[in-house]
């Protein structure tokens, strides 16, 4: 078993939204992200994954169907879910009771070093914690039963560069304990998604857009920028799609080299997550 | 050994680790059968996806410069001199293509040429046989 999720055709109507069969795996010893707007599907796709809500499809995770198996499933997975499952009139120490009570393998002691790590309290209320600290003991909270998969929806979602950053630290090391280890994260903050994925997926209005390797993405991927003139000399094929700005022309390359050699005296860029998400949904063709 | 990846330059980000370890092992900095750092630990030192680093390692193993023996790392592999000579040769024909080139834009010929290569080569004391 290659992947610690899979997930096959999956389908959710809701009244105004639809997730259109989708299908993707989380290979084991990767971090995946999923990207895309808000109202896109990424926290309809996260909710399936864990049986949260109803839906249409296969998804297994460890090779197991995650209806069927999800009491022993669930002892394995790590998750930090974008609405607080935290009391606010708990402290640290309290949280871990709690936690404890759900998890066979949780580790006291690992939880304890996990707050003196991220210079948490442990007896301070929840209430009185910044967003930051919040973030930080919901990961400890979820990371201290050693789960083979983290699965998180926004993680590092209204919190400044600093403290995501010790956040993006405290995954790797987790993936560094045990390569057989995987995270599934959701965020709209793409430029986090450059320094640690290892995969990304795009979903738009129910469907995935594309599901590759961000260095694939990063290394391949470019924003060429021209006038009308030269736009008009462009072979449809050799872009995705293309923008037409107040003073220039936009257009969404998938061979950066190829391009260059062919259209020299077009400009072209490296293209960010963000610019290959923007283009996607507000592009043309 | 030092890696710097710089994220606007428009080579690839494996292509730049692979630059910097295969001059490390040229320069002699990297000796034979030292052993590399593991991808996921290169990988997490450097911020990237492992994805980058093991194509970085995949290709300079395809090259020749490395060895991978599973479940024990990846070394430098034993100097191989022809190759080397090759690689250094690569780089040395690269700047004469170079020159070559500009040669032609301005219309310079070819003893020309010469003569300047051997008016610095004097002057530089370049002498190795």
């Amino acid at each position: 078993m290659e992947n610690n999720i899979e997930i096959k055709n999956v389908s959710k109507k809701y009244d105004k939204f639809e997730l259109k069969n989708i299908s993707f795996n989380v290979p084991k010893g990767v971090i995946v992200g999923l990207i895309g707007e808000n109202g896109a599907g990424k926290t309809t796709t996260i909710k399936s994954i864990l049986n949260i809500i109803n839906f249409k499809g296969d998804i297994k995770i460890f090779g197991k169907d995650n209806k069927k198996y999800e009491k022993t499933i669930k002892q394995d997975i790590g998750v930090v879910l974008d609405d607080s499952f935290l009391s606010d009139y708990l402290d640290a120490k309290g949280i871990g009771k709690v936690m404890q009570s759900f998890y066979k393998n949780w580790n006291e002691k690992k939880y304890l070093e996990y707050l003196q790590k991220f210079n948490l309290p442990s007896n301070k209320m929840v209430k009185d914690f910044s967003s930051g600290m919040k973030m930080k003991l919901k990961i400890a909270a979820a990371i201290s039963h050693s789960p083979k998969l983290l699965i998180l929806d926004e993680p590092t979602s209204g919190l400044d560069p600093v403290v995501r950053n010790e956040i993006l630290d405290i995954f790797r090391e987790y993936m560094l304990e045990d390569e057989e280890r995987s995270i599934l994260m959701s965020t709209h903050i793409t430029t986090d998604l450059e320094h640690i994925s290892d995969y990304i997926v795009f979903i738009n209005k129910g469907n995935i857009v594309f599901d590759m390797p961000t260095m694939d993405l990063l290394d391949n991927y470019g924003i060429a920028k021209c006038d009308e003139k030269n736009f008009e000399k462009i072979n449809k094929d050799d872009y995705i799609k293309y923008r037409k700005e107040k003073y220039q022309y936009e257009l969404l390359i998938n061979n950066r080299k190829k391009f260059k050699s062919k259209y020299e005296n077009v400009n072209i860029d490296k293209a960010s997550i963000e610019d290959i998400m923007l283009l996607n949904i507000k592009g043309e063709k | 050994m030092n890696i710097i990846i710089s994220n606007s330059s428009s080579v690839p980000i494996y292509e730049q680790i692979k630059q910097a370890i295969k001059t490390a092992i040229l320069s002699g900095e990297l000796k034979e059968d030292e052993n590399l750092p593991s991808v996921r630990n290169l990988a997490n030192d450097l911020r990237i996806s492992f994805l980058t680093v093991k194509k970085a390692y995949d290709e300079l193993e395809e090259e020749g410069y490395i060895k991978t023996i599973q479940g024990k790392g990846s070394f430098v592999a034993p100097k191989n001199i022809e190759l080397m000579k090759e690689e250094r040769r690569r780089e040395i024909e690269k700047h004469v293509e170079e020159i070559i080139k500009i040669a032609k834009i301005y219309n310079i010929n070819k003893s020309e040429i010469d003569d300047i290569f051997n008016y610095i080569a004097s002057e530089e004391d370049f002498d190795i046989n």
